[in-house]
């Protein structure tokens, strides 16, 4: 993979709206207090970590698209905003054409459970304004009305790991010259019905939702100097491959940069069951580590992207010179990547 | 290069029976059966009847046994496709799929058990997981026992479309020698009740293009294609049935459930398509049009192609085949690219044979009966909700 520079990072999560909030919630190590959700029927409280909301409605918030929007749009919007930057101008004049990637796994999940109750009460009144929310490409199609942007769009749904992939296909857009500059987006939204599905698995798991999303150019912004060194092709849990075994291949495909301070940030979340595998395959890791669902919890991609956008944010504050990105999700595929402090040069990948 | 193809819709299972289905347009709607219509606007679709055994696979029986509705379109149009390829499994062949809904109906069970019966959690972790696209592919994945990279674009009714086209562009841009892709979509009632709630649903008869068309009618079905390079093609002497040769994506940021009324986005798509491909609309022979039979998609559509194709417009004949199998949302546009590739091999035109009387809007001839032809390429738009656009371009292969 030649030059891909990440010219922009953004993030929505438990620890408030920015990447200063996800930067300062996940360095104090600490686990957020958990809040509990109630589902009808079950008396048994569900531990949940949700988005806090702003003090003031967001500019953004006004916007016709996004009024009647889900929590998801809304992440995804915010995260994307703040990434793009100043951007965001050359996008709406027609200047910058935008690749967009949404990435999600439980996606429009609140909506959707919305619309099938309303249609179990009676579908001859279920709501027609409800319907297209639930749709995956709503947060990516309420994203390109708010930007303007008409250039190439994909949602792409699977496990955490899809926004790894995410990162590699946008690097693949700008390396065909498709496009100028590419978002590559992640979020997910809380709902009693996630927080019940992971419940089933394990119970020490604490969902949490929000959004995270990281700006890739073929030139440097001179500020952030942030490389996209590399994406692992993905290791599936299929024929007979563990999970442990695929964590295993990504870790072993992957070299440790020699004589440089290194980071990995990994998926680990303080749940002995989901993290025992991933732990394994990276315990001989020879520098620090830094475990963003440790204090925001387990919010599937979105929770990818935030193991991203704090390790670019790292790499951009010269804490570290590279930076190693663990995804092991919990039903498709190990994945890595890796980001790379690099001098700006001219750009090289057109 | 197209070397295997696998096709299932309400017209049948397999080539033959889509072929001549699509060839003779026939109409496959027909009273629901799946789940209750009784308080529906509308109360047809285009329902695939579904065998009892799925052919054998490396997928144990009582794995075989517990799969969804979905999940069994995507592995009978898969099984048809591998076969004729003649493929052998490999760890690094991708895998790129387009739906809209993945396991709904499986969804849809979860819902209603944890509401009826909050304590009982029997089968609700099996749902939970199955319902999920990438298990889906999953099971695709082990029940020919390969591996590679799983690509899931859920682009709303342009998602087989753009599935197709991003295993064209991985080959094309040499990060795969074969990719196995398609898409895939099965009737929920989540869905059906979605469009009839927006009043999208026709309560008379899908005639897309028809100056008094009333709406869409929906369908399912699932459409799998090995496309491989032809260096890979011809090392392993495999059959050739066509070749892709061009693929446009844009975006149309007008509404979310409304398409731009000049059709902005499709003519981007289309132009880009033709760039790609590099040819001139006046090359192209045939046109399976988006056609939903929805007012609004229609008159878009009609504006794009008038203004895409020019004075070449007069002569390109245009229909849409969701008059015979409805719409497929995410296997649309896959399912969509099989019936030009069956019109390009066979040199016949699929006709929209509900059409009454053409809106005046369009240009271009309607096929509305069945008829042969001779040309080399045809062109197929897919458009979504939430304004994701896309077309490919196919090659007769001689």
């Amino acid at each position: 993979m030649s030059a891909v520079f990440v010219s922009g990072i953004g993030a929505v999560s438990p620890g408030g709206w920015g990447v200063a909030a996800l930067r300062d919630t996940v360095r104090k190590g600490k686990p957020l207090p958990v809040k509990t959700v109630t589902r009808p029927g079950w008396p048994h409280p569900l531990r949940q970590l949700s988005v806090p909301p702003l003090s003031s409605r967001p500019a953004f918030m006004a916007h016709p698209r996004l009024r009647r929007s889900s929590p998801i749009a809304q992440y995804a919007v915010g995260a994307a905003l703040e990434a793009l930057g100043l951007d965001k101008e050359r996008v709406n004049s027609g200047s910058l054409r935008l690749g967009v990637i949404f990435c999600a796994m439980a996606g429009c999940v609140t909506y959707s459970r919305r619309f099938y109750d309303e249609i179990l009460k009676d579908p001859a009144t279920a709501s027609p304004m409800i319907f297209p929310e639930t749709v995956f490409n709503a947060p990516a199609s309420h994203l390109a009305a708010l930007l303007g942007s008409t250039g190439i769009n994909y949602t792409l749904v699977g496990d955490p790991g899809t926004f790894l992939q995410g990162l590699a296909l946008g690097a693949h857009w700008l390396h065909r010259n498709t496009v100028d500059g590419c978002l590559v987006v992640a979020a997910e939204e809380l709902d009693w019905l996630v927080a019940e599905a992971f419940h089933l698995f394990d119970r020490g798991t604490v969902v949490s939702d929000g959004a995270g999303a990281v700006y890739l150019t073929c030139v440097p912004n001179g500020q952030a100097e942030v490389e996209l060194k590399s994406v692992t092709d993905p290791c599936l849990f299929a024929n007979g491959k563990t999970r442990l075994v695929a964590a295993q291949r990504v870790r072993n495909a992957l070299t440790h940069p020699n004589g440089s301070k290194s980071l990995l940030c990994d998926g680990v979340q303080g749940s002995p069951r989901q993290d025992r595998d991933e732990i394994a395959a990276w315990a001989d890791w020879p520098g620090d580590r830094l475990s963003p669902k440790k204090s925001c919890g387990e919010a599937l991609t979105a929770a990818a992207a935030w193991q991203c956008v704090s390790a670019c944010d790292a790499i951009a504050r010269g804490e570290y010179s590279t930076a190693t990105i663990s995804v092991l999700g919990p039903n498709q595929q190990a994945i890595a990547a890796q980001f790379i402090r690099s001098n700006p040069v001219e750009p090289r990948c057109l | 290069m197209i070397t295997g193809v696998g096709i299932i819709s309400a017209l049948g299972r397999g080539w033959k029976p889509n072929a001549v289905g699509f060839r003779e347009g026939r109409v496959a709607f027909r009273p629901v059966q799946l789940f209750d219509v009784s308080r529906q606007r509308v109360r047809v679709a285009a329902e695939v009847d579904l065998p009892a055994d799925l052919p054998d696979s490396k997928l144990s029986r009582r794995s075989a046994v517990r799969l969804d509705r979905a999940t069994r379109l995507l592995l009978l149009a898969a099984h048809e496709a591998w076969a004729q390829s003649g493929w052998t499994p490999s760890e690094d062949l991708p895998l790129v799929l387009g739906t809209t809904s993945g396991g709904m109906n499986l969804g849809q069970a979860l819902y209603r058990q944890a509401i009826s019966t909050a304590h009982s959690h029997k089968g609700q972790a099996t749902r939970v997981m199955e319902y999920q696209p990438q298990l889906q592919a999953l099971k695709l994945a082990n029940a020919f026992g390969f591996s590679g990279p799983i690509t899931i674009i859920a682009n709303a009714c342009a998602s087989g479309a753009n599935a197709i086209g991003h295993a064209f562009e991985l080959l094309r841009h040499g990060h795969a020698e074969r990719v196995l892709t398609g898409g895939y979509e099965a009737l929920s009632h989540l869905l059906f009740a979605g469009f009839d709630s927006l009043q999208a649903l026709s309560p008379t008869q899908c005639r897309p293009f028809d100056a008094r068309r009333d709406g869409l009618g929906l369908g399912e079905g699932a459409a799998i294609l090995c496309l491989e390079t032809l260096e890979c093609a011809r090392r392993r002497d495999g059959h050739i049935l066509g070749e892709i040769v061009g693929y446009g994506a844009s975006t149309d940021a007008h509404h979310l459930t409304q398409p731009h009324p000049n059709g902005e986005a499709a003519f981007a798509s289309m132009t880009a398509a033709c760039a790609s491909a590099g040819i001139r609309p006046d090359q192209v022979g045939y046109l399976n049009a988006h056609g939903t039979g929805t007012p609004l998609n229609d008159s878009a559509e009609a504006a794009a192609i008038n203004r895409w194709a020019g004075s070449a417009s007069r002569n390109l004949r245009v229909s849409s085949t969701k008059s015979s199998i409805g719409h497929l949302l995410g296997a649309a546009g896959a399912v969509e690219f099989v019936a030009c590739l069956m019109a390009l091999r066979g040199q016949w035109l699929p006709p929209t044979s509900t059409l009454e009387t053409p809106d005046s809007t369009c240009n271009f001839p309607i096929v509305r009966r069945p008829a042969d032809a001779d040309f080399d390429y045809a062109l197929t738009n897919s458009f979504g909700f939430g304004g994701a656009n896309a077309t490919l371009i196919m090659r007769r292969w001689s």
